[in-house]
């Protein structure tokens, strides 16, 4: 089940600079650990002392926030996209 | 003043120049301005300040751009107007409403956009952009038509018409997207990482933009003769601006030109249909779970509030509350502003005004306090979301036998001859 993330710009030097990782996960949390493990630097910067996503990270599986799934444990079809996005923008 | 601030991610407080930065490169939070407050009080005072331009640029020496060159249409100084018959109908002793309908292009946007792109210019980008909800897309298409910038502006595609409209004017590209603000919002941030030459006020423009909101608490205080309301009534989107106010209250109470600035109550304003930051407020919880808008105050429906935790944090610290009112109480209020102030606001202003009379009703403002409600854009933005309230004129002849035939006919609840201000 390989899954695309896409990785935001300012992160991409953690990854060679690429603007996405393919993944093999079945669920967002554990494709985020796998993203961790190949290459680390990611972990520390999504998620805070506690193992929870920071609060202005947003997660999208597809285009759906995760918040509005099952958060990390939102289970993964084949051939999904995650998108990191800093939450940032707005009015 | 660039030479005495700096950026500080509000996160993990890590600290940057005033750099192009628009989220902090090591846990991706969010980018505040901080000053040297000393070294701006030793050049900033109430002459200083009564001595510069009639804009918001007045207040050069808290914002984090070179004023020299700014992109200035005039926006700020706008009106504070006394409200007496809106007070005495809600048994208030001292209401006043900051009437920013009246910023060139009728929203308090101009405030940001106007700080924002002094920066992108100094920065050297060549093209504005923004995700709008209407009232930020015209801000940045006529500034960046002053400045001679291109620009092009996301909305989405619900908007009301007029908004579109208005933001097509100026010359700009306006592209309308398929789905919510919040969809177009996470486009931007999207986009912004890929066109690295375009400046997205609101987006890698962030951190500078937000601090243009700030402007609105400098001039409440000046506008009472240095002296801070008891009492501020905000409307929420993204939550920027409430946060902003509560610093610009803080930082002239740091710089020294007013006292008494810690003890201002902030409070909130938003629509039910889209009240992500009202639901967290009551339920005592720093959760904010996003919604899906559905509200007639577009300009105000952001589900996902990216600054919705810190409009909380300042609401709970300044021991203010937060009001979500039914699209219905907004329509009404609209008009309420209107009959009673004489000032026509759009969507969010009702909000705002619903909002205010739901926290005198439930106790949160005091009948003794000094209020200000901020009125943030201009009636005819929205007109359309009136139009199954208005009575529609009647048309006559013109004769003077047709009109009196029609006056006779008038209702004795709306005589023509009514009473001026006492």
């Amino acid at each position: 089940m390989s899954t695309t993330i896409r990785i935001p710009s300012l992160l991409r030097t953690l990854c060679g600079g690429s603007s996405t990782v393919a993944v093999e996960a079945d669920t967002v949390g554990n494709a985020l650990f796998e993203l961790e493990c190949r290459h680390p630097g990611f972990g520390e910067r999504l998620f805070d002392g506690d193992g929870r996503l920071r609060r202005h990270v947003n997660v999208f599986v597809d285009d759906e926030d995760i918040r509005h799934l099952h958060g990390l444990a939102t289970t993964l079809a084949a051939d999904t996209t995650i998108s990191i996005i800093p939450a940032i923008a707005g009015g | 003043m660039p030479d005495i601030s700096a950026l500080r991610c509000r996160e993990c407080a890590r600290t940057f120049e005033l750099v192009d930065l628009h989220v902090c490169d090591f846990c991706l939070g969010p980018l505040e301005v901080v000053y040297d407050y000393e070294r701006v009080a030793s050049r900033m005072g109430r002459a200083s300040v009564a001595g510069g331009p009639r804009s918001l640029w007045r207040y050069r020496d808290l914002l984090p751009v070179d004023a020299e060159a700014a992109v200035d249409l005039g926006a700020g100084c706008t009106p504070l107007v006394r409200a007496e018959r809106l007070g005495a109908q809600l048994g208030l002793r001292e209401l006043w409403i900051k009437n920013d309908t009246v910023n060139p292009t009728g929203s308090f946007k101009d405030r940001v956009v106007s700080v924002a792109l002094t920066k992108a210019r100094q920065l050297g980008y060549k093209v504005a952009a923004c995700a709008s909800t209407g009232n930020l897309a015209s801000a940045v298409a006529a500034h960046a038509a002053w400045a001679g910038m291109d620009s092009v502006v996301l909305v989405p595609r619900d908007l009301e018409r007029a908004k579109i409209q208005m933001a097509s004017v100026y010359g700009g590209r306006v592209i309308a997207v398929d789905g919510t603000y919040d969809d177009v919002n996470r486009l931007c941030a999207e986009l912004a990482g890929e066109f690295a030459t375009w400046a997205f006020v609101n987006v890698n423009l962030r951190a500078y933009y937000a601090e243009g909101s700030k402007t609105l608490a400098f001039e409440i205080c000046e506008q009472l003769d240095w002296e801070v309301p008891d009492h501020v009534v905000v409307p929420i989107a993204s939550g920027s601006q409430l946060t902003k106010v509560k610093k610009g209250f803080d930082e002239f109470g740091l710089v020294g030109l007013v006292t008494g600035a810690g003890r201002v109550r902030v409070s909130g304003a938003q629509a039910l249909g889209c009240s992500p930051v009202a639901t967290a407020h009551a339920a005592g919880s720093d959760e904010i779970v996003p919604v899906r808008p559905h509200t007639v105050a577009k300009s105000l429906a952001i589900g996902n509030p990216a600054d919705g935790y810190y409009a909380l944090q300042a609401i709970a610290e300044t021991g203010g509350g937060c009001a979500a009112v039914t699209d219905d109480a907004i329509l009404e209020a609209i008009r309420l502003l209107a009959r009673t102030e004489g000032i026509f606001a759009e969507t969010a202003g009702g909000v705002t005004i619903a909002s205010l009379l739901q926290l005198v009703e439930d106790g949160t403002i005091a009948p003794h306090e000094r209020v200000v409600a901020i009125v943030t854009g201009h009636g005819l933005k929205t007109v359309e979301a009136l139009s199954d309230r208005l009575e529609v004129a009647p048309a006559i002849p013109p004769t003077l036998d047709a009109f009196c035939e029609l006056v006779e006919g008038l209702d004795e609840a709306t005589p023509l001859a009514v009473g001026g201000r006492s």
